[in-house]
């Protein structure tokens, strides 16, 4: 589980992590992950999975009870208060309700972390002036965070968490508060950013969505341990941990609208009946493969549904199958698709109707 | 000067209500003592209230720097000070009042522990605003490397500021209240003299003065703090 191509040289190792609150609460159980330079490194899990815990060890806003929290190389628990600001300085973060000094205009806002980090005005005017363009808000400077729009709020969050040049960027539930299209908008942003400021992300959320749209790779937490890593191609079409597999078909999960289960027809006499979820990854073609199966195994295969989907550029393809022939022949054939590297799950009609509900 | 050119103004007025000139002086001066006792006990209990409120939060258990040995004693005094009737404490600390005015009659002497009621109280009424104060910025600002003072300064303290001028307000308005009393140990001002000629002298003119002045004084410190209140805040 922890082993993974980002252990040598990474920009943030966590290593052994244990919080236990004053309430009793483990909100982080053992959690070891690595983040390489320039990854983009999603943590996903339901509330209270102890996700924002785990972010704020990273800049120690909370001290882990056990554990080595070790940042662009630098073992963060062994700073002194002067040299933990310092290395705070050095990492950016953002936040889900923005956290703006209502008392500040956009630029002074921008401004802040250059002023707490004893930069004289002229310089700070310098850096604000290439920051607000950086996020599209040049021409709202002079305004008060009450006078934007959530979307732009998260702009000044990101050009303050940037201002002081930061190797590593902390998102906690950054677009959670956004609607769709601004959490498209930020999140592109931040993909952005991140190619051209050569940064690395660790970005929290509880959307699949979110990974999907811009992590490399992902771990996936439940009750303070991290149940399931790994890039997030890897664990979306192949999910491990039952949890996983929930927060997977959230994004793509495909519905299998229940009239057409309803409308299926029952199968023969000595026929069965079984329906079939199968999932490829990369290029192969689905379709080939189905006619191929049909034919070998003298089996009548229907699909149901079926779409094409891309996460980072890699395609792959999800349908829903109705098989209908003798039970062994089924049995076969799945084995034989198995084979060739397909995701073959078994589906009742009662588990597609959910799925349909879920999405 | 001001004095004279106010009486000026006022002497039409003076005269249509029936007071006599001596009387508008009398008035004037009054005015004059209540300003004097009212803003210089405002303004040390701005002056050491901020500190002390700022000193209450940041040593309180969900404070920047918990510390139960200060935060404790130092609520009690604040409380024992708040709970003290202002006619007793001001009995009661004569002796001090002697040893920072040099005496105990008058109205710098009444201003003493005016300013040491207000800055009790308003402490209170800061710390309160300050609490205010968004968790998320402080956790932000300290996410920034920012030390625990920068926090103080540049955000706890100007992200309350809109708060911090209502506390005043409210502790001005009481303070007018509080002056009145304070002509019982002949610090004079407004209240001392409606008690003094409106009532012990049967003069109902001059209590209903006093009594509108007051009014208007109130008013208009109400008014000025609500619009500054108003102005600070961008939320
Ligand atoms: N300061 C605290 N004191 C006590 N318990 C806490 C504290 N902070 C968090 N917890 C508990 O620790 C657990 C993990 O909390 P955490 O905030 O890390 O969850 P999360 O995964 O970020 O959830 P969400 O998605 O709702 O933000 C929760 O059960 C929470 O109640
Ligand atoms: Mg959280």
């Amino acid at each position: 589980m922890t082993s993974s191509p980002a252990e040598a040289g990474a920009a943030i190792r966590l290593a052994g992590l244990r919080r236990r609150f004053a309430t009793g609460t483990v909100a982080l159980d053992d959690v070891s992950l690595a983040v390489a330079p320039g990854e983009i490194f999603g943590i996903v899990g339901r509330s209270g999975a102890g996700k924002s815990t785990l972010i704020r060890t990273v800049n120690l806003l909370e001290r882990p009870d056990s554990g080595t929290v070790e940042v662009l190389g630098q073992d963060m628990l062994a700073l002194d208060d002067a040299g933990l600001r310092a290395a705070r300085r050095g990492i950016g973060m953002v936040f889900q309700h923005f956290n703006l000094l209502s008392s500040r205009t956009v630029a002074a806002n921008i401004a802040f972390p250059l002023e707490v980090a004893g930069l004289p005005r002229a310089e700070r005017e310098r850096r604000v002036a290439e920051l607000l363009p950086l996020v599209g808000l040049a021409e709202k400077r002079d305004n008060y965070p009450a006078q934007l729009s959530g979307g732009q709020k998260q702009r000044v969050g990101i050009a303050r968490a940037l201002a002081s040049r930061p190797r590593v960027l902390l998102c906690d539930e950054a677009t959670s508060a956004l609607d769709p299209e601004t959490t498209a908008d930020i999140l592109r942003l931040i993909r952005d950013l991140r190619d051209r400021l050569d940064l690395t992300v660790l970005l929290i959320t509880h959307e699949m969505a979110v990974v999907k749209a811009i992590c490399d790779r992902v771990a996936v937490m439940e009750a303070g341990r991290v149940i399931e890593q790994g890039r997030v191609f890897d664990v979306f079409t192949r999910p491990q941990a039952a949890t996983t597999r929930a927060f997977v078909a959230e994004v793509i999960g495909h519905a299998v609208p229940p009239g057409t289960v309803a409308r299926l027809p029952e199968p023969g006499p000595g026929e069965a009946r079984r329906l079939l979820q199968v999932l490829f990854a990369g290029p192969s073609s689905t379709r080939s493969v189905v006619s191929e199966a049909s034919r070998r195994f003298d089996l009548d295969l229907n699909i149901v549904s079926g779409r094409i989907d891309e996460i980072g550029g890699e395609p792959f393809g999800i349908m829903a199958l109705a098989a209908y022939g003798p039970a062994e022949r089924i049995e076969a054939a799945t084995g034989w698709m198995r084979g060739l590297g397909l995701d073959v799950t078994p589906l009742s009609p009662e588990a597609m109707a959910t799925v349909q509900e879920a999405a | 000067m001001l004095t004279d050119w106010l009486h000026a103004l006022l002497e039409p007025l003076a005269n249509l209500i029936g007071l006599s000139p001596t009387l508008l002086d009398l008035l004037l001066e009054a005015a004059g003592e209540t300003l004097l006792m009212v803003g210089g006990a405002a303004l040390i209990a701005v002056v050491v209230g901020l500190p002390l409120a700022l000193l209450l939060l940041a040593t309180s258990p969900e404070g920047l720097a918990p510390n139960r040995a200060v935060n404790r004693p130092l609520g009690l005094v604040v409380n024992a000070v708040r709970s003290t009737p202002f006619i007793i404490l001001m009995v009661a600390i004569v002796p001090f009042t002697r040893l920072v005015a040099g005496t105990s009659i008058g109205t710098g002497a009444a201003t003493v522990p005016l300013a040491i009621a207000a800055t009790a109280f308003i402490a209170r009424l800061f710390e309160t605003a300050l609490r205010e104060v968004d968790r998320g910025v402080v956790e932000a600002a300290r996410a920034m490397g920012a030390t625990r003072l920068q926090i103080l300064r540049k955000v706890v303290v100007p992200e309350a500021l809109p708060g911090l001028v209502a506390a005043v307000t409210v502790t001005l308005v009481s303070l007018v209240g509080y002056s009145a009393m304070a002509g019982a140990v002949g610090g004079g001002g407004l209240g001392d003299l409606g008690i003094r000629f409106g009532y012990q002298r049967f003069m109902p003119e001059v209590m209903a003065t006093v009594v509108v002045v007051l009014i208007l004084f109130v008013q208009a410190l109400q008014s000025l703090g609500d619009w500054l209140t108003r102005r600070l805040s961008h939320r």
